[in-house]
């Protein structure tokens, strides 16, 4: 299996993606993002959709797309008040505007199913490049902001307290979150970002109770994920995702029947 | 004693746009001294707090610290924090938070070595692996307790820190604060409605009214502090 070109690639993608988004989702998850973190991969749609009207790669439109609505979206639902009210709407306008960058390149349906559900075999080694450069980005910033990334995001009020530069850490962090969401689009594709982003984070958060633990924890749920799926997509010839999907659910209803056990 | 300021606070006022909140507030903090600040609700308790973190600004006046305000370390507990039961770190990683800033992403040992004394003195050595969201309530404002201590502060401001515990809880905690305010002449202020606990444990009050302020020795505290005096205008100092 891995002798073909195609699945070397995407091995790689799909083990730089893993690792991103199990780091990444950590936060979104302490962050309480996951709802964001769905409206993003639902403009990256929109983005990508509006990359093949241009005569762009997708990719190119969703990082535009997602890096410059990140901080609309994030200043706009500030309010806990308005924030679920203020996502739908988002999140209804780019789906609407998706579809009609699809139907305006006059692009068939399967496109459309490519960018929301993935098509991780079709993916080149330019592409492999282009993720591990994003990846690699993504890495380095958060090593930066580490320490003060954690601290606001396990504990605002403290970090408000200590004078750190919340809004800076927050915006900081939304652009770090839209470009991890386009990356992990490529695989997963935009609807289910979801399953890499949230779901290996929030279960890891019932096994590891230390920040570095819940990422290793995430990253290695995420790749087993990846890995399961591409392998068993290869022997079943069913869709990717579906087994990505299948996977990450499991791990969170072990995680979720594990806590129940444990409080129990 | 030699006496060293930690704080002066001269002339403050704070001013919103509907209402003013106080003014002319007068009052030195001596480094080591446990202060109690009482008063009604809407009386100007938290934004003098939100004032002196540098949240709010001023209207009027000045606030100095004794080394200046970016040398001083604040230590801070809040009566609650939104951590619900399944809040994932623990006690130890909660506690390491504070040691912030653009560091190593991992603590050093001396930063570890920080951690571990704070839990220690807090009596939560035993159970610092334990998720912080599973932890009971007095538990709880003692691991806020630690992570406000590890970066050893010069100055510790409890913000209605006991006001959702039990009273024995209540003891527990502020016994805690005063060892270390007699032992490490660690300067606290306590914000409170519990005037009996603000006797027991303050060297000094500052009563907020509507109305004007009170500062003085705690035994001078009145009784009847927290009884509305919306007639009484007159700003005493004493």
């Amino acid at each position: 299996m891995l002798s073909l070109p195609f699945m070397q690639n995407a091995f790689l993608a799909s083990t730089f993606i893993a690792i991103i988004s199990g780091i990444i989702g950590v936060f979104v998850i302490a962050r309480n993002m996951s709802f964001l973190t769905h409206t993003l991969s639902e403009i990256g749609f929109a983005g990508a959709a509006f990359g093949i009207f241009a005569g762009w790669p997708p990719l190119n439109g969703m990082l535009l797309f997602t890096m410059v609505s990140s901080v609309i979206v994030g200043q706009l639902s500030v309010k806990a008040a308005r924030r679920e009210a203020s996502i739908s709407a988002i999140s209804s306008l780019f789906i609407g505007l998706g579809i009609l960058f699809l139907s305006l390149a006059n692009k068939t349906a399967s496109y459309a199913t490519n960018i929301l559900f993935g098509s991780i075999i079709g993916i080149s080694r330019t592409n492999v490049l282009q993720v591990l450069l994003l990846s690699a980005v993504v890495l380095l910033v958060v090593l930066f902001i580490y320490r003060d990334l954690k601290f606001d995001s396990f504990d605002h009020i403290g970090a408000r307290v200590k004078g750190l530069r919340t809004n800076f850490l927050s915006i900081a962090f939304l652009v770090l979150l839209a470009l991890s969401v386009s990356v992990a689009a490529q695989i997963v594709g935009s609807l289910l970002i979801f399953v890499l982003l949230t779901l290996p984070a929030a279960s890891a958060r019932y096994f590891a109770h230390t920040v570095s633990g819940m990422m290793v924890v995430a990253v290695g749920m995420a790749l087993v994920g990846v890995w399961g799926g591409l392998y068993l997509g290869f022997v079943t010839n069913w869709p990717v995702t579906f087994f990505i999907a299948s996977i990450e659910c499991l791990f969170y209803l072990v995680a979720l029947g594990y806590n129940h056990w444990r409080q129990g | 004693m030699t006496q060293s300021p930690l704080l002066a606070v001269e002339h403050l006022a704070v001013n919103f746009p509907d209402h003013q909140v106080f003014q002319d507030l007068n009052f030195t903090l001596q480094r080591g001294r446990f202060l109690s600040i009482v008063g009604e609700n809407g009386a100007g308790k938290t934004t003098l707090i939100r004032t002196l973190l540098h949240q709010l600004k001023p209207s009027a006046g000045t606030i100095r610290f004794y080394p200046e305000r970016k040398a001083m370390r604040i230590g801070y507990v809040p009566q609650f924090r939104n951590l619900d039961e399944e809040y994932p770190l623990s006690i130890r990683d909660f506690v390491g938070l504070n040691l912030s800033g653009f560091h190593l992403p991992w603590l050093s040992r001396k930063e570890r070595q920080a951690v571990t004394t704070a839990l220690r003195s807090t009596n939560l050595t035993a159970i610092a692996q334990r998720p912080l969201g599973m932890a009971s309530g007095g538990e709880k404002q003692r691991a806020y307790l630690a992570q406000a201590l590890v970066e050893q502060p010069n100055l510790l401001i409890l913000d209605e820190s006991t006001a959702s515990l039990d009273n024995m809880m209540k003891y527990e905690l502020l016994d805690l604060v005063k060892h270390f305010n007699r032992e490490q002449n660690l300067t606290v202020i306590f914000v409170t409605h519990d005037l009996p606990l603000a006797k027991q444990y303050a060297d000094e009050y500052l009563l907020l009214r509507h109305t004007g302020y009170e500062y003085g020795p705690i035994a001078e505290l009145p009784e009847d502090a927290l009884i509305s005096n919306e007639c009484g205008g007159e700003v005493s100092h004493a």
